[in-house]
């Protein structure tokens, strides 16, 4: 099949491939550029594990071909933060517990990410519609919505750090990079 | 037996996982994320057809295409073993099909694989697959369970002259004394319909064949069983196979299998002389992907006028699909062993009836025959307690087995280890205002809502098992269901453990370093749980039937407590002190009395490994193994409340409130049991409203990808409010049981007894899931027109 070629920036590092045109952007990412951390759950766009950012809009990267992503700047998860300096999102999630199997989390931090962009300050409610797009088997979305609403707080105080949940006393794991 | 130890200086801690960040920073190391050098991808060529007879195959077309190397058919695969079975019942017969991982001469189910083809390009595979030309002769089809049990229906499998796969019975020989002592007999159809497991993360596995060696990643809750099932289908020595389950993206028993793309991907590897990748794709996954329940349960339950339950006897209906997996006919039996639930009743008896359809083969799917044993249970309750006139929850205290009663051997003859009925439910009442409720209620009523409050009052058993009550002399399964571990202390102090388990979700690398970190004198921080690789820790069984923390973590425990014995023995002999004298207290085993003279671990590990420190007759080093069986199931247990709008209009349902007490033993983390219990209560509520594994009339799966088989998403339900009580089991010394499943098992009975409730005001008395709005609907209207036309209400 005739190839194209493609200009992208991905986490702000400048790529160009050539690629068949019918690639679908999450294999892009995953097999071209070995950013294996969007994941695919689905082949219907329902489940949202590939969430990535499109030139600041999250967007389901597997309903994206990779030519439509030429000339654009993509955010995948590794790009959101490192181990070092965790998104609010990233670090709420690990806080409040908001991850099990751990697989739909990268789409589902990325959505989350959109969000607070977009409102930040949302209500349950908003959280849970905004979130419709993304599933989640393990967590039952509990504890999803608490750490995004704590995520929302925390970046509204401007904070590096979140905030404590009260009566919820927490020990850090040390392991990495705690 | 033994005592429960207090909790320590971790255990018991809400402490956030270990696991977390690689996960939440996009590392995670799924299986679908490796790519070996020379790898080639492979893709499944499946059957349009429920059932007929396969009379072509050309692969030609497929393999002119630029880059494919192979398509293989079965013939092509050198395997000395089918896909196994492991359920061998005493004095059973069970009719057992041969199953191959590529069909041979006929296909049974949509999407049965037919052939497999490789390349090396993942798109390309598919292009070409569509280029496997399949001649089908199609046979007759047969998927009502009920149906298939009719003289005359089609044949699944015509050398059986049945569709009858097996009957297998539990419980009292003399019902018709519940029946006689009754004052009322009750009896209902409950459907307890067919679903899928669907984890996140779809299949996916790597087999690697080079020089006489095999590796294979794959997305498994069970690597070492995969591992001894390879051995025999491959015949090669287990020493030569390494299985190895990566991170994994959610199990919930769809994983707890041998399944037949294993089978091709290693079968290839070896005839390729290539490492094969295969992924499956969502569809796929919901068609190939193993299903769970399909159970029609006809319940028949005895009572006094005062709500004294006298019997109940269950004939399930197991629809089984067309192949076995694992344990495909064995999971409607595990609905025996809860059929008398928290209730104490004389006689309880359930006899089950097995059945091939042309459909995929169910097997363990979260709960696993205990979700339907609870369902049909709980929503019977309610049924009779409106029959007779008394409220849910007094029937339920009515019948409850008292505290003082454990352990008690219920009719089934399984003793359940401890429980706490009232207390559960206590709690649970507690939370909820029901005077507010009724207040609520009419105020709906006005704009056309029906509120509804529905209970669930549920036990379970788990943490699997004891081997000799399950294994090939008991119930029949062909294994035991023990489970190891390792304790290495390094000689800086660090520990690894080693675990049989195989966690994809549980927290387990952060339950098991707080267990072991209490026994050591240590920090969980320096505790690294290693698992899911048969080339490192000892043989073990896996995660599955909320058994890791219960047998898994007490494996842990007792070596963790071996090292902790050898370490006080050595502290004793390095400061000149008696063994019984060391006591682990602050991080450091010291001397009682003298809490300034002691050592800390990385002293005495670093003591440990160089002999001269060590007394004579002890070896160095520092590790201990424990292989631990137990000896009974754990029997969670809890109550939870379900609160729904209906709106009579369009039959929708919402949950507006969902209330859990539950006690799964003694809590290690309490943060992680929230979370399986919230995961384990959306499970539920998925199947009592949304989601449904159906096949039409000519055996074509109709909700075969996300659009029509529908999980919950976070827009659907609301946040939940938990709460626990502890009530340790002195099944083992941590006191825990299992939580995994809890949350599953409980939660279809409260949502469709709340839905039921809330329509009984128009005359709707019974509802079987899924409640989706057109069902709900039709029930309206069917009430309706009966009481329109003075008939009884539906």
């Amino acid at each position: 099949m005739a190839r194209v070629s493609v200009s992208v920036e991905v986490n702000g590092t400048h790529y160009e491939r050539e690629v068949e045109p019918r690639l679908l952007l999450v294999h892009f990412l995953r097999d071209e550029l070995g950013l294996t951390g969007t994941h695919v759950g689905c082949d219907t766009s329902n489940c949202g594990a590939c969430t990535v950012h499109l030139d600041g809009d999250a967007v389901k990267s597997c309903t994206v071909l990779a030519v439509q992503a030429d000339g654009s700047k993509v955010t995948t998860i590794e790009g959101l933060g490192s181990i070092d300096n965790l998104h609010p999102v990233q670090e709420a999630f690990w806080e409040h517990h908001g991850l099990q199997c751990g697989y739909c989390t990268p789409g589902m931090i990325m959505a989350a990410a959109d969000l607070l962009e977009r409102n930040s300050d949302p209500s349950e409610h908003e959280v849970r519609e905004a979130l419709a797009g993304n599933l989640c088997r393990c967590t039952g979305y509990h504890n999803i919505v608490k750490a995004v609403l704590a995520a929302a707080k925390t970046g509204r105080a401007g904070e590096a750090k979140p905030a404590e949940a009260p009566g919820e006393p927490t020990v850090p794991a040390v392991g990495v990079g705690a | 037996m033994s005592a429960t130890v207090e909790s320590g200086k971790y255990v018991g801690r809400r402490m956030r996982r270990k696991e977390d960040p690689p996960l939440i920073t996009g590392r995670g190391n799924y299986t679908d994320d490796m790519v070996l050098p020379g790898m080639l991808y492979a893709t499944i060529v499946r059957s349009p057809e429920a059932h007929a007879r396969i009379t072509k195959i050309d692969t030609s077309a497929a393999l002119a295409r630029p880059g494919i190397h192979a398509v293989l058919t079965a013939d092509d695969l050198d395997l000395a073993a089918g896909i196994p079975m492991a359920w061998v019942p005493p004095g059973v017969e069970i009719k057992t099909p041969e199953h191959w991982p590529l069909a041979k001469g006929e296909v049974k189910h949509v999407g049965q694989a037919v052939a497999a083809v490789f390349g090396e390009n993942k798109y390309a595979v598919v292009d070409a697959a569509e280029d496997v030309y399949v001649e089908y002769e199609p046979l007759p089809v047969v998927v009502d369970p009920e149906e298939a049990l009719k003289e005359g229906s089609a044949l699944v499998h015509e050398q059986f002259g049945t569709n009858m796969t097996h009957q297998w019975g539990l419980g009292s020989e003399d019902m018709d004394v519940a029946w006689e002592e009754a004052d009322v007999v009750l009896e209902r159809r409950i459907v307890n319909h067919r679903v899928h497991g669907a984890p996140i993360e779809p299949r996916a596995c790597i087999a690697e064949y080079r020089a006489g060696y095999l590796t294979l990643w794959t997305t498994t809750q069970i690597p070492h069983l995969v591992r001894s099932f390879l051995a025999g289908s491959m015949q090669m020595s287990e020493d030569r196979i390494r299985v190895v389950a990566p991170d994994v993206g959610g199990g919930f028993g769809v994983k707890l299998n041998h399944y037949p793309e294993e089978a091709i991907a290693v079968a290839a590897s070896r005839r390729l002389g290539r490492p094969i990748k295969w992924t499956e794709t969502r569809s796929e996954h919901m068609a190939t992907t193993i299903h769970g329940r399909d159970q029609i349960d006809y319940v028949k339950m005895g009572l006094k006028r005062d709500g004294t339950i006298t019997g109940i006897h269950i004939n399930v209906i197991a629809d089984l699909g067309a192949y076995y997996l694992l344990l495909t006919p064995f999971i409607p039996s595990f609905t025996s062993f809860v059929a008398g639930g928290c209730y104490k009743i004389p006689r309880v008896r359930t006899d089950i009836t097995g059945v091939f359809t042309n459909k995929f083969p169910t097997d363990a799917t979260r709960g696993a025959g205990r979700p339907e044993a609870t369902h049909l249970l709980e929503v019977m309750i309610e049924q009779a307690a409106h029959e007779i006139g008394v409220a849910p929850v007094d029937i339920r205290r009515k019948n409850f087995i008292p505290k003082e009663d454990f352990p008690a051997e219920v009719a089934v003859g399984v003793i359940y280890d401890s429980g706490d009925y009232h207390g559960t439910l206590d709690k649970l009442l507690s939370k909820l205002d029901l005077e507010e409720l009724e207040r609520e209620r009419a105020q709906l009523r006005e704009r056309g809502i029906y509120r509804g409050i529905g209970y669930s009052t549920y036990m379970e058993i788990c943490g699997l098992a004891p081997s000799r009550v399950v294994g090939p002399h008991g119930v029949g399964i062909q294994s035991g269901f023990w489970e190891s571990a390792v304790v290495r202390v390094h000689p800086s102090g660090s520990v690894t453990v080693f675990t049989g388990t195989s966690p994809h979700g549980q927290g387990l690398d952060t339950s098991m370093a707080q267990i072991a970190a209490d026994r050591l004198g240590t920090s969980p921080d320096v505790v690294e749980v290693i698992h899911g690789d048969t080339n490192t820790g000892p043989y073990g069984m896996g995660t599955y039937g909320s058994r890791s923390l219960s047998v898994g973590g007490e494996a842990v425990a007792k070596a963790a407590m071996k090292v902790q014995d050898k370490a006080k023995r050595l502290v004793a002999h390095l400061l000149e002190a008696a063994p019984e004298d060391i006591e682990v207290a602050d991080g450091k085993f010291s001397v009682r009395g003298s809490p300034d003279k002691g050592m800390t671990l990385a002293e005495i590990s670093g003591a440990a490994y160089i002999p001269e420190n060590v007394p004579d007759g002890m070896e160095p080093g520092l590790e201990e193994t424990t292989f631990y069986d137990p000896g009974n199931f754990v029997f969670p247990f809890g109550a939870h409340a379900c609160i729904v709008d209906v709106d009579g209009e369009t039959g929708k349902v919402d949950v507006v409130r969902y209330v859990a007490v539950d006690d799964c033993g003694t809590a290690i983390n309490p943060l992680l049991i929230e979370g399986q219990v919230h995961g384990g209560i959306t499970h539920g509520i998925g199947q009592a409203l949304y989601e449904r594994i159906h096949y039409d009339e000519e055996g074509q799966l109709v909700t075969g990808t996300f659009v029509d088989y529908a999980l919950p998403s976070a827009a659907d339900l609301p946040s939940y409010e938990t709460d626990r009580t502890e009530t340790p089991s002195p099944v083992n010394s941590l006191g825990v049981k299992g939580v995994g499943e809890a949350g599953t098992i409980a939660s279809s009975p409260a949502v469709v007894n709340a839905v039921i409730d809330a329509l009984r005001p128009l005359g709707v008395g019974f509802m079987n899931m899924p409640l989706s709005p057109m069902r709900v609907w039709e029930a309206i209207q069917a009430a309706g027109a009966a009481s329109h036309n003075g008939g009884e209400p539906a």
